[in-house]
């Protein structure tokens, strides 16, 4: 017989409660129905703010949505019946239960200001609150466009953000004397408001908003302070509230500042009905973080199974990047223990507060807080309440002393969001568990915030498997550390490099990827030694294909293309008698050359004008555009000169992995820019840069990197984005796959590239001035140097003698491939 | 017993195919260590003539080179396929004489 289970709320704790029981309840004990208020499936609320980047509401859906588990979406619950044991939903769906789990969140607090609910007033919490913010602030001119956000916690800098991503000034009231009070004490609340007011984010603190009033089409805030701003939009981001209104209505107890009141099972007084999440209060206290609603589901979990999990009270340790300033504090952050020691580094200059909490004899860690340079969290928060590793100065000075893996307990927690031990994590590597996915799936640390996922790194090296970065067998480095060599020690030929770097004769993982460095830097790819470092494809300019031929692929940039040279391009496949295609990339691919016919085609081809288009090359494939201003009566900047700009500019440049782009002339994306490395889309003032988008085995949306630039400054940024891709990716890591293991994501890669935090923008143009400067057509190049032409051979002993396994029948009019006879295959 | 080339013709680590009298062809490597291989230059998983177009290099110190259709290596002394053991290419005895690198039936 299986029984009956309702929850109520298809949030983030619900979506964990769902998915645990299901994979708990081998024997199908439970029947699982979800009733949800929002209309979408449940998404990761903490990345809420990352919607602003794409407005792609897929990539923030939670995983593990099960097809066995009815999910009614858009339709909250309205009544609960207790005595009948039934739900009542809003279109009238009643449906009984042995067991009710309560997961209904909070909702925002709006404080009962004058004007609160003026048009323009919003709250921050779902992703239609996000919706409605981004048609308000369209609506708005632009121009002079300001916005409000009351409330300077974590909630409100989150807000701050969207709001100046979309393109409007924050301004942060704060009611305490500094930001983020339940996390930061005064001195890193001092330094936080320093770096925030530096991102063009004005910071109000120890104020109020006494009320808000219309005025000439915009509004007016008035603070306590006496002053008065004029914004657009104001977004009250002042705290939570449970919401425990069904549980009231249904006479459950409620605790005394709210939350539905259960016990350490998370039981009401109820034995059928359950809370979880943010709309309970368990042990006295409402919990506003995701953590301890997921143990609180944990805990559910096991009990509607038969166990006897009791929920402790959480860590509510957290670590947070706001506009791109690292925040964290754990335990006692604000030294609330009784003779509890302070030990502090405010480093000013470069702009970081370090404290750590001790117990009054100095010897165990109680908490800490961490603002500008979080780098020290993933060690020091699973330490709270044990001996003190080192010395409290030297753990925070910073190039001093870093704490290993080594000084972790079995049971200190590793990953506070999923709340997994070191125990767990050691015993998952001893099991199998490799590398930071393999245990993200049987573990699932690392999977909430991400910020144990360093210590998960460090966990599995000291346990032996070291994530190794090596390039293969023949380098211990990884790709970035080698080019840094290669680039610092002017060394130019792969026998040097293995020589003094590495060991062996090096392998087709490590030729290659020395041959695009060296490329990188400037030179033929074909020069001396470096031909036998190529794959096929760059060793003869052109992609191989299933028989051994080649394909051509010549340069179109923007795919603009004059009727004469698309008739040079049919008369040499015809000529030639190659398959012709238009490829996905807007121009034309000539397939079934034979090496020896390759020189002869691109003569004819560069004496028309063409060049390669390195269709073949870890290099710029295409700048794809649409038709631009010039034509389409929807275009407001002509995206067919900027395509042709930038695919001249960027050509030839050899790249990690293939670079694809895209310009569009307004936001119609005809050219589907957000597919690419980088896509340009036209806006009425000039253009909005993205960055990181790929198609092919993951598709991801590219992202917003910078918005209504000129093109100058476009093309700077772009020139900065791909030096510094070229610099710093893995082999074979595309753009999108480098943002986003890259550290602090899109946000650090803003801070180098458009802030130029590391000061290193003034190096990265001139790196693509070089490149632009030293451009030369390679193929060019061959027919130009008798010593690159003769290779084009079959045979050293045949010249001119054509492979004659190749061979061709007709199919739709033209020649393609016999396919290869049954391969030889000989057994020892 | 066939006259591919002078030795002097061989870039190193840079393979060259060469047609045998009976239609066969050969992938012949002169590595950077100095030693000399010939292997039937058919590719035994695409069925294409294009061995003598990878990448050579050494595996464990073992030379190999890596097909560039889809990479598998083989051993350059006995012709096996490092992924998958069953699968070996033709191997022939090559030989340098007079400065001519030949290729003898194997
Ligand atoms: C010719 C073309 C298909 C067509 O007929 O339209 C094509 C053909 C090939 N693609 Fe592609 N891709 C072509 C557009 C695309 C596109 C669409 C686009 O560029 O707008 C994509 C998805 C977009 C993207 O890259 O983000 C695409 C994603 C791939 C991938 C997967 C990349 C990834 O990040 O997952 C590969 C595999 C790889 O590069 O490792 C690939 C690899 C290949 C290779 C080179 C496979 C190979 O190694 O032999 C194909 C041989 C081309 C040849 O021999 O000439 N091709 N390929 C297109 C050439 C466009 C051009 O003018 O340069
Ligand atoms: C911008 C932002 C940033 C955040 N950052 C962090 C962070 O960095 N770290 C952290 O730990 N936490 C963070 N949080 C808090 C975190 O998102 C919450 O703690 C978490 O989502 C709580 O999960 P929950 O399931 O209890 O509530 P929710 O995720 O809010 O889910 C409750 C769901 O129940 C639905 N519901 C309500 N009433 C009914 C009804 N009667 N019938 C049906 N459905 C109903 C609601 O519509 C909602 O979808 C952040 C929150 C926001 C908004
Ligand atoms: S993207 Fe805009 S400008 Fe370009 S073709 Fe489409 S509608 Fe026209
Ligand atoms: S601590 Fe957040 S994912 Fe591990």
């Amino acid at each position: 017989m299986t029984a009956s289970l309702v929850v109520v709320g298809n949030g983030m704790v619900g979506h964990r409660l769902v998915s645990s029981v299901r994979e708990r309840d081998r024997a199908g004990r439970w029947r699982v129905e979800v009733f949800g208020e929002e209309r979408r499936p449940a998404y990761d609320r903490v990345a809420l703010t990352s919607y602003v980047d794409t407005w792609d509401d897929s990539a923030l859906l939670l995983a593990g949505h099960d097809p066995d588990v009815t999910v009614h979406l858009g339709d909250p619950v309205v009544a609960i019946d207790r005595a009948a044991r039934t739900v009542t939903s809003a279109s009238g769906l009643v449906r009984e239960y042995d067991a009710l789990v309560l997961a209904t969140g909070s909702s925002p607090f709006v404080p009962p200001v004058p004007g609160h609910d003026l048009p323009g007033c919003h709250v921050y919490r779902t992703l239609d609150d996000l919706d409605g913010i981004r048609e308000y602030a369209a609506r708005v001119p632009h121009g002079r466009r300001a916005a409000l956000v009351v409330g300077g916690g974590l909630l409100g800098l989150e807000a701050a953000k969207a709001l100046r991503d979309l393109g409007l000034s924050p301004h942060v009231v704060e009611l305490a004397p500094w930001l983020m009070p339940l996390q930061v004490d005064e001195g890193g609340g001092a330094l936080l408001r320093r770096l925030i007011t530096a991102l063009d984010v004005t910071v109000h603190a120890g104020t109020g908003t006494t009320a808000i009033e219309r005025d000439r089409g915009r509004l007016l805030a008035r603070l306590g302070n006496g002053t008065e701003l004029d914004v657009d939009l104001v977004v009250f981001a002042a705290g939570i509230r449970p919401r425990d209104a069904l549980a009231r209505a249904a006479g459950l107890d409620l605790g005394e500042r709210g939350g539905v009141l259960v016990d350490e099972a998370c039981r009401t007084a109820d034995p059928h009905v359950w809370a979880v999440g943010e709309c309970a209060c368990v042990g006295g206290r409402v919990h506003g973080l995701v953590a301890p609603g997921y143990a609180m589901a944990e805990v559910v979990a096991d009990r509607l199974l038969g166990g006897a999990a009791t929920f402790t009270v959480a860590d509510t340790a957290t670590k947070l990047k706001l506009l791109g300033v690292d925040v964290a504090s754990f335990g006692d952050a604000h030294a609330r223990a009784e003779g509890a020691l302070e030990v502090v580094l405010n480093d000013a200059v470069a702009g970081s507060y370090k404290k750590l909490v001790l117990s009054d004899d100095a010897s165990t860690l109680l908490g800490g807080v961490l603002v500008g340079d979080a780098s020290a969290y993933a060690a020091l928060a699973p330490m709270v309440g044990r001996p003190l590793p080192g010395d409290p100065a030297a753990l925070l000075a910073p190039a001093g002393e870093t704490l290993g893996a080594g000084a972790l307990p079995p049971d200190a927690q590793v990953c506070s969001c999923q709340a997994v031990t070191r125990a767990a994590v050691d015993g998952a590597i001893a099991e199998g568990c490799a590398d930071v996915p393999a245990l993200k799936a049987c573990t699932r640390a690392g999977t909430g915030c991400g910020s144990c996922v360093p210590m998960l790194r460090q966990l599995l090296a000291s346990a032996g498997v070291a994530q190794s970065s090596a390039l293969c067998e023949h380098f211990t480095h990884s790709r970035v550390a080698l080019f840094e060599i290669v680039r610092s020690t002017g060394i130019r030929t792969f026998s040097e490099l293995v020589a003094r770097y590495g060991r062996g004769r090096g392998c087709d993982l490590c030729k290659p990827a020395v041959a695009s460095m060296l490329a990188s830097l400037g030179g033929h790819v074909l020069d001396r030694e470096q031909v036998a470092l190529q794959d096929t494809n760059d060793q003869f300019l052109a992609n191989i294909q299933r028989n051994g031929t080649y394909s051509v692929v010549p340069r179109i940039p923007g795919g603009e293309i004059t009727p004469h040279k698309l008739m040079v391009i049919a008369e040499v496949a015809r000529d030639f008698d190659l398959y012709t295609k238009i490829t996905g990339g807007q121009r034309i691919d000539l397939f079934g050359a034979t090496v020896e016919d390759l020189p002869a085609i691109w003569r004819r081809l560069v004496d028309a004008g063409f060049e390669s288009g390195h269709a073949y090359g870890k290099a710029l494939r295409t700048v794809k555009s649409c038709v631009g201003s010039t034509w389409c009566r929807y275009g407001v900047q002509d995206s067919v000169r900027l395509a042709i700009e930038l695919e001249l500019r960027y050509r030839g440049l050899r790249s990690p992995h293939k670079l694809k782009a895209g310009v569009s002339g307004c936001a119609r994306e005809c050219a589907e820019a957000r597919s690419k490395d980088f896509g340009v889309i036209a806006t009425e003032h000039g253009w909005n840069l993205y960055v990181a988008g790929n198609g092919g085995f993951s598709p991801r949306h590219a992202r917003l990197l910078a918005s209504d630039v000129d093109t100058e400054t476009l093309v700077r940024l772009i020139d900065r984005f791909l030096i510094f891709y070229v610099r710093t990716a893995d082999r074979l890591q595309r753009t999108a796959a480098w943002v986003e293991a890259m550290d602090g994501g899109l946000d650090h890669l803003r801070a180098v590239i458009v802030d130029d935090t590391l000061g290193i923008c003034a190096d990265l143009e001139e790196a693509m001035t070089a490149h632009v400067g030293s451009y030369a057509d390679e193929w060019r190049g061959v027919l130009e140097d008798p010593e690159k032409l003769a290779r084009f051979t079959s045979f050293v002993n045949a010249p001119g003698t054509p492979d004659p396994t190749v061979a061709f029948r007709e199919e739709r009019g033209q020649r393609v491939p016999v396919s290869l006879g049954v391969p030889q295959v000989s057994a020892r | 017993m066939t006259v591919v080339c002078r030795l002097s013709d061989l870039p190193p680590d840079r393979g060259v195919a060469a047609l045998l009298p009976d239609g066969a062809q050969v992938a012949v490597f002169h590595t950077g260590a100095g030693e000399l291989f010939a292997l039937s230059n058919i590719d035994p998983y695409s069925g294409a003539a294009v061995l003598s177009r990878g990448i050579v290099g050494d595996l464990r110190g073992v030379p190999v080179v890596a097909s560039p259709m889809h990479k598998q290596h083989f051993e350059l002394h006995s012709g096996e396929c490092v992924e998958d053991r069953a699968v070996t290419v033709r191997v022939y005895p090559v030989r340098v004489a007079a400065g001519q690198v030949v290729v003898e039936d194997p």
